[in-house]
């Protein structure tokens, strides 16, 4: 029995396969409607996230399934201090998959050792969010037709952005791709993302302050927003809220074709006036998030259309 | 200083100079009615001091525990007399319960009854690391 706690238990062919169905989901919709009759999604969410939370809704409801959860841990036991393995156990009494998020990292993982039905991990604190970059992946396929020799900027939070992390160590595994590191010093990416993933692959890489001076070397800018639920003090956060601000402005300087992503959601720093340029793909990030859930539950359920 | 051979028991040799008591400590030896002898600041060619702790009875040890605290031990058996067996201790792969994850974030912090992980991840630093959050924890 497979599960998904982490991008990088999946090899880069189990990641051209999920594109692959993704690819047929999108062209021909009619064909998965019912690969999951019968079977229940359980969406664990003990933090709030609707987003993500009405992606694996949507996701096994257009498969043809069913969806059980909670969208709170206050409507859960686990409010009565009832533990995860407890509820993943219970859980996995009624359902057939679980899409599970939790505000602590690592609890995913504890429920994979408990539930006895597959889990994915829908996003554990700061630390994992494999589906996002499964949406991020599908979105840079579709766009740019392949992932090889891609220079890929990272702007703005990098150091709490699990999704940052989570993309650089599922690009590095590809030929030629260079990353453009955009951030303030105090919110640069971790080291161990370069020890581990970066450096080892041989993929080059530079640091830099200014997103002015690098956006012409772009083929995708990835922005992230500053979380204010990842600082301890909200002077830092203040100060570091408006750092990066993508305008109509600076995207003159930018490839014809590059593309601009961001995981969502968005405070301000990505002007709405750029929603109207083509190479804004962001809203199209959703929609790839969507089709990639539904290859994923798919392969974790051994369905076979 | 003399002190004597062991008939039947368990030399561990070349401990760091320094954590003997705490090795001391960590395997319960202060529980044991047998004769234990802890030896500290011993001459030694290879490390120029070391500890060294013998206990006049054969016993379970956790390798690991040991290994994790002090790679460099070696650990005797002796029976009747003679040195048995010979066994350089390792890094563990894995260790259960021996350090806890200070990560504020972990799933650890709020569920206490979990097995605390970890994994090498770095033999040359000595470095772990959280199976569940991935925090690291350096011991070199």
């Amino acid at each position: 029995m497979r599960n998904l706690i982490d991008i990088m238990e999946l090899s880069t062919t189990e990641i051209d396969e999920l594109i692959a169905v993704a690819q047929d989901i999108i062209a021909n919709p009619d064909k998965y409607r019912e690969a999951c009759k019968y079977k229940k999604l359980a969406t664990l969410f003990f933090e709030p996230s609707t987003r993500t939370r009405l992606s694996f809704e949507t996701a096994m409801l257009d498969l043809g399934g069913k969806v059980i959860g909670f969208s709170d841990a206050k409507s859960s036991s686990s409010s009565k201090g009832e533990s995860v393995a407890d509820t993943v156990t219970v859980v996995g009494c009624y359902a057939d998959i679980i899409a599970m998020r939790h505000p602590k990292e690592g609890a995913p993982l504890v429920a994979t050792r408990h539930a006895g039905i597959p889990v994915i991990n829908a996003g554990d604190g700061g630390h994992n969010h494999p589906t996002q970059t499964l949406a991020d992946l599908l979105t840079i396929w579709r766009e740019k037709g392949h992932f090889d020799n891609l220079t890929i900027g990272l702007c703005g939070d990098l150091k709490f952005g699990r999704t940052v992390h989570s993309l650089m160590a599922a690009m590095s595994r590809y030929k030629g791709v260079k990353f453009v590191l955009i951030s303030p010093d105090e919110l640069k990416v971790p080291e161990y993302v370069i020890r581990d993933y970066v450096t080892p692959n041989g993929i080059e890489y530079k640091e830099v302050r200014s997103l002015d001076e690098v956006m012409g070397e772009l083929d995708v800018l990835y922005m992230t927003r500053v979380q204010q639920e990842r600082f301890f003090n909200e002077a830092d956060y203040l100060r570091l809220r408006d750092t990066y601000i993508l305008t109509p402005e600076k995207m003159k300087n930018a490839k014809d074709d590059c593309i601009v992503m961001h995981p969502l959601p968005r405070v301000n720093e990505i002007s709405v006036k750029v929603d109207e340029d083509p190479r804004a793909c962001y809203f199209k990030q959703v929609k790839n998030g969507k089709f990639m859930r539904m290859a994923l539950i798919l392969k974790l359920l051994e369905v076979e259309v | 200083m003399i002190i004597g051979q062991i008939k039947d028991g368990i030399v561990l040799d070349h401990i760091t100079a320094g954590r003997g008591m705490e090795i001391y400590n960590i395997l319960g030896l202060d529980k044991l009615d047998c004769t234990v002898a802890m030896i500290k600041n011993a001459d030694s060619e290879k490390m120029g001091k070391k500890d060294i702790i013998k206990i006049a009875q054969t016993m379970d040890l956790d390798l690991d525990i040991l290994g994790y605290i002090d790679p460099g031990i070696t650990v005797n058996i002796i029976c009747d007399g003679k040195r048995a067996k010979r066994e350089k201790l390792r890094l563990p792969q894995t260790i259960k319960d021996i350090i806890c994850c200070k990560n504020p974030r972990c799933i650890t912090s709020c569920e206490q009854e979990l097995e605390q992980e970890f994994r090498l991840v770095n033999e040359e630093t000595q470095t772990y690391r959280c199976v569940y959050c991935d925090s690291e924890v350096s011991r070199g």
